[in-house]
């Protein structure tokens, strides 16, 4: 070897880009991708620190400022209780994060698990599993929700229930078809000719070869968990006030003061549908970046 | 052959059933991908097991892993019956015994490092728990196999198919197997690259005392590695004998044609060669033909043999030959 295994590695090392070239690379190629992370980040960080941006206490009412247009003092207005509207948004991006993020975490993750399994077993099992699968999915989502509220009572932590559950037949279709390619691959055989354990096959050695799918079922979850958990407590089957929500902000406002005071209604309602437009955009170009034989166009 | 053999394999079968309907499954027909394969495998010896494609060599290779559950018969290995045995005692003799697989890109895992990938069975199986040690022994598996301990910590997709397949066969030997399957471990390879493979196999048999079952299609190769050779067709063996006196006496006529296929590399004796070209094609495993599997294409058959199922008859000493016109 003329080359030794060390100047190969610097080599190597030279060629990686840093991070600031690949962010630049990120925003040329993807720019739709680019704002909608921006957008993420930037929710991210408004639930983060609630406490420290929002100017107003989110649930404090002052009866003297109700239903106060966008001024330079409330800069999205005050709603019907007089509390501010960007306050409770801000305040709202935690909620909406929280849920959304624990929802598609908690579900993407178990139908990985459980796709992967049910690929790897195959059979019966996989039978048997796949029909019990095709029934959550014939109910759509926020029919399944409203069931699971309807059963277990509203509060944070149900809504988090109702909305993963029908989450995680989703990403175990899903994530099976790609695992029943990988089962054939011999690094599965390879495994369990050197004797592991069905779990560990399934987790170590399975589960990462599913992961383009899975991230791009995950960033999906999150949006549409986002919606999922704005559409039950505007149907007051999710949290409860004076819990900031901006589903629950829509609820207050929106039939009654949509001529009065439509900026009551309108802010939340551009949350919500910044939110999931970013989580779904970004969702896209991640599957762009992740696996170019789904690109379109 | 005077010591136990190390395996034995017995009456194999291997039956895949080819079913149709959705709910309800109806058997339509099946495929005998290895039917009534018998042999055995000495400590220290190498078996060669060729054929063509489709012949069943590495649906054998998969039934001893115990990667297929076979149909029917015995695979005894150091003198257990590995069917027989439950999940804590296969796990065990899944130590002794390993394979090598033919391609070097899907058989390492693409999200493991090497250092895992070597290291993970001696993990798994308890030999050494300590972290450090493991990776001593992993380092020193790869100077075995010629790689630089260095490559610990990179990615498979980092190496080139020869470093890979080293990887694949430094992961085989990481529980220090008796004996090794090689699924075709040198046909993915370039010839130069092969070569090297090939010596390091004979290394390691050598330093180790490793048996292997050398599973391949190149004849070549097969006579240089093996002591002994067996060679199957359509699901049945046909022919085990010793390497040097299958290549140089071939009795059964499927294997005289196999080793007229091989060219010469002299192009003098190749020009002056009479070729005589096998008729037909390889029947359907799903529908093979009475009596003897080889009988349409066979040069030397008579009636007898479209009814008559062949039986293994030993010719000379150590010379198996399942035809009985020879």
């Amino acid at each position: 070897m003329a080359v030794t295994s060390a100047e190969i590695d610097s080599q190597l090392a030279a060629a990686r880009p840093p991070l600031a070239k690949a962010a630049l690379t990120l925003i040329r190629q993807q720019p739709l991708g680019a704002v909608s992370g921006l957008l993420v980040i930037v929710m991210i960080l408004m639930a983060v620190f609630a406490q420290q941006i929002a100017p107003y206490d989110p649930i404090a009412n002052h009866y003297e400022f109700m239903q106060l247009a966008p001024s330079a003092k409330f800069w999205l207005g005050t709603d019907q209780f007089g509390r501010d509207i960007l306050s409770r948004i801000i305040w709202g991006a935690r909620t909406a994060l929280f849920i959304g993020f624990s929802c598609a975490f908690i579900g993407s993750f178990a139908g990985l698990v459980l796709g992967v399994t049910s690929a790897y077993f195959g059979g019966w099992f996989d039978l048997l599993f796949q029909r019990i699968m095709d029934v959550f999915l014939a109910f759509p989502l926020i029919i399944m929700g409203l069931a699971v509220v309807a059963i277990y009572g509203t509060g944070a932590q149900n809504v988090i229930i109702a909305i993963t559950i029908p989450l995680i037949p989703r990403c175990a279709r899903v994530v099976r078809s790609s695992a029943l390619a990988i089962r054939e691959i011999p690094y599965v055989d390879a495994a369990r000719a050197l004797g592991f354990g069905h779990m560990r096959i399934i987790l170590r050695h399975m589960a990462p070869n599913c992961m383009a799918p899975f991230l791009i079922m995950l960033t999906t979850f999150l949006g549409q968990a986002i919606l999922l958990e704005a559409s039950l407590s505007y149907l007051g089957l999710g949290v409860q006030e004076p819990t900031p929500a901006w589903g629950l902000m829509l609820q207050g406002g929106a039939e009654e003061y949509a001529e009065s005071a439509p900026w009551i209604a309108i802010f939340p309602g551009l949350a919500i549908t910044l939110a999931v437009f970013a989580f779904n955009l970004f969702g896209d170009s991640l599957r762009d970046t992740l696996d170019p034989k789904l690109r379109s166009r | 052959m005077s010591a136990a053999p190390l395996l034995q394999v017995k009456n194999l079968k291997m039956h895949f059933p080819v079913t149709e309907g959705v709910m309800v499954r109806k058997v339509v027909a099946t495929v005998k991908a290895v039917d009534d394969v018998s042999f055995s495998l000495q400590p220290g010896e190498t078996l060669g097991l060729v054929g063509e494609s489709g012949c069943g060599k590495t649906t054998t290779g998969r039934c001893i892993l115990q990667l297929e559950k076979p149909t029917a018969g015995e695979i005894i290995f150091e003198g257990e019956d590995l069917a027989k045995l439950d999940r804590k005692g296969l796990v065990a003799k899944r130590a002794r015994m390993q394979v090598i697989f033919q391609d070097p890109y899907s058989s390492l895992n693409p999200r493991m490092k090497v250092g895992s990938i070597i290291g993970e069975p001696m993990k798994v199986h308890g030999i050494l728990p300590d972290r450090k040690q493991r990776q001593e022994r992993v380092a020193e598996l790869l100077s075995v196999c010629g790689l630089n301990p260095k490559f610990m910590d990179r990615y498979p997709h980092e190496m080139s198919g020869g470093q890979r397949q080293r990887v694949g066969i430094a992961r085989a030997l990481a529980l220090n197997p008796q004996f090794i399957v090689c699924d075709e471990a040198v046909s993915a390879l370039d010839v130069s690259i092969q070569a090297q493979v090939i010596n390091l196999l004979e290394d390691l048999r050598d330093k180790f005392n490793l048996s292997y079952l050398f599973i391949a299609h190149d004849l070549s190769v097969v006579r240089h590695l093996c002591h002994r050779v067996a060679v199957m067709y359509l699901g049945k063996l046909v022919e085990l004998a010793d390497s040097d006196e299958l290549f140089e006496h071939p009795k059964h006529p499927y294997t005289k044609a196999l080793l007229e296929a091989v060219p010469i590399p002299d192009p003098t004796i190749e020009k002056g060669r009479v070729h005589r070209i096998m008729q037909g094609e390889v029947p359907s495993p799903m529908n093979p033909p009475s009596g003897c599997v080889f009988h349409p294409r066979c040069p030397i058959a008579v009636d007898s043999c479209k009814r008559e199922v062949p039986q293994s008859r030993e010719l000379r000493p150590g010379h198996w030959v399942a035809c009985p016109r020879v």
